[in-house]
């Protein structure tokens, strides 16, 4: 999916994430977490996932983690793209490209 | 991915505990607590430009939390918003058990939902008829119209009131003993128990008034409820011990249930048990109650 807008999805309460997407070239990301050292590269594994599955290459993301479960995590990057593209309201491929 | 239990539209609801679909942190242990029931809440909990977000954490908890045993409803939006589809799409496509009809008001409003339920199950593959319904009944048309609502489809499992919008379109307030409320919750209860559905009371708001919220939920009990709405896990143990058979009920029963076939076999129809007159009605209910404490885990017996 082609980024055109800034979009943030989720809180910074606690097991949420905060996931911020911004048109850039190729991929950026900027992760902060309380729990970075024990979890920082699973972290980045679940969101470069999604951002794969999504076909997003050219973004820069910056998430801000409060311990959020990996499902929560790829919730708030996916919601964050479709709002990007202006498509987070209706008709979501659920169990398609988002699983 | 979890792949959840069919739906049983009998099962056991002496408590729906709601959570926002919202807040990661609620819905990511919700089982935990035991309540019989969840509703994961779509509609008022979650902010009208945070509904899409909402969808996308719904999703994900149901696909990837295992609730077990605890069933897994969804309240979605009004019709009256442009959410409830894909608010239907979401349920469905997660596995939700059920899904909760906000301000219900007439059997129309339960055959659009439901129309857009079979529409989703065509869609994402899902077992045609698997996706529960119940009503919320939060006006006072819909609780004039609550036995068409009950049975406007196969899917329905119940009907709760809602007592906020309720009280409000009624012009009163909540009040010890419930007479604000007695007619509509009554009319309610004759309605469900004609449909052979279930029903349930709503929430009680006022979470530090643990004294207000016994007595409310022992009437509930008297009432002939099913069940109630709950808004914190610390209410869940009073309702469940209030629901449940005593031992006294349970023994009494099993005696009917025992005694009813001998006398059946002798051909006698109406006998006594404990001097007290009993007949097949009697029995009917020593069922009931047998398999209500089977449910409850009260039940120590071999029946």
């Amino acid at each position: 999916m082609l980024i055109k807008n800034s979009a943030v999805a989720g809180t910074l309460e606690s097991s949420d994430a905060q996931v911020t997407i911004e048109p850039g070239n190729g991929l950026e990301l900027n992760i902060q977490s309380s729990v970075l050292n024990q979890y920082g590269r699973q972290i980045k594994a679940a969101v470069l996932e999604t951002l794969n599955r999504l076909e997003v290459t050219n973004a820069k993301v910056t998430v801000i983690d409060k311990g959020a479960l990996d499902c929560t995590l790829k919730a708030r990057v996916e919601c964050a793209v479709y709002r990007s593209c202006d498509q987070s309201a209706s008709n979501i491929p659920w169990g398609g490209i988002i699983k | 991915m979890i792949q959840r239990p069919k739906p049983d539209k009998k099962r056991l609801r002496r408590t729906m505990m709601f959570m926002n679909s919202q807040k990661p942190g609620l819905i990511k242990d919700a089982y935990i607590y035991g309540s019989d029931s969840i509703i994961l809440d779509l509609e008022d909990a979650v902010a009208e430009n945070q509904k899409d977000a909402a969808r996308f954490s719904l999703y994900h908890a149901l696909k990837n939390i295992d609730y077990g045993d605890t069933e897994v409803l969804v309240r979605i939006n009004g019709l009256d918003t442009p959410h409830w589809q894909e608010d239907v799409r979401v349920c469905v496509a997660g596995g939700a058990d059920g899904i909760r009809i906000a301000k219900c008001e007439n059997a129309e409003m339960v055959h659009q939902v439901e129309e857009a339920v079979l529409a989703a199950e065509r869609e994402f593959g899902v077992e045609e008829g698997r996706t529960l319904l119940m009503a919320a009944l939060e006006s006072p048309m819909g609780i004039m119209n609550a036995y068409d609502i009950v049975t406007a489809s196969d899917r329905m499992l119940g009907c709760a009131i809602s007592g906020g919008d309720f009280r409000k379109s009624m012009h009163v307030q909540i009040q010890r003993g419930g007479v604000e409320m007695m007619v509509a919750r009554g009319q309610m209860l004759l309605a469900a128990r004609a449909a052979g559905v279930q029903c349930f009371d709503t929430m009680f708001p006022n979470i530090d008034d643990m004294e207000g919220f016994q007595a409310e939920v022992i009437q509930n009990h008297q009432m002939g409820f099913d069940g109630k709405s709950i808004v914190n896990p610390k209410q869940i143990a009073f309702v469940h011990e209030t629901f449940a058979p005593t031992e006294k009920e349970i023994v009494y029963a099993e005696k009917l249930v025992r005694g009813c076939q001998a006398q059946a076999d002798a051909g006698i129809g109406v006998y006594t048990v404990d001097g007290k007159m009993v007949d097949i009605p009697f029995f009917e209910d020593a069922k009931r109650i047998i398999a209500l404490a089977k449910a409850c885990g009260v039940y120590h017996g071999d029946l």
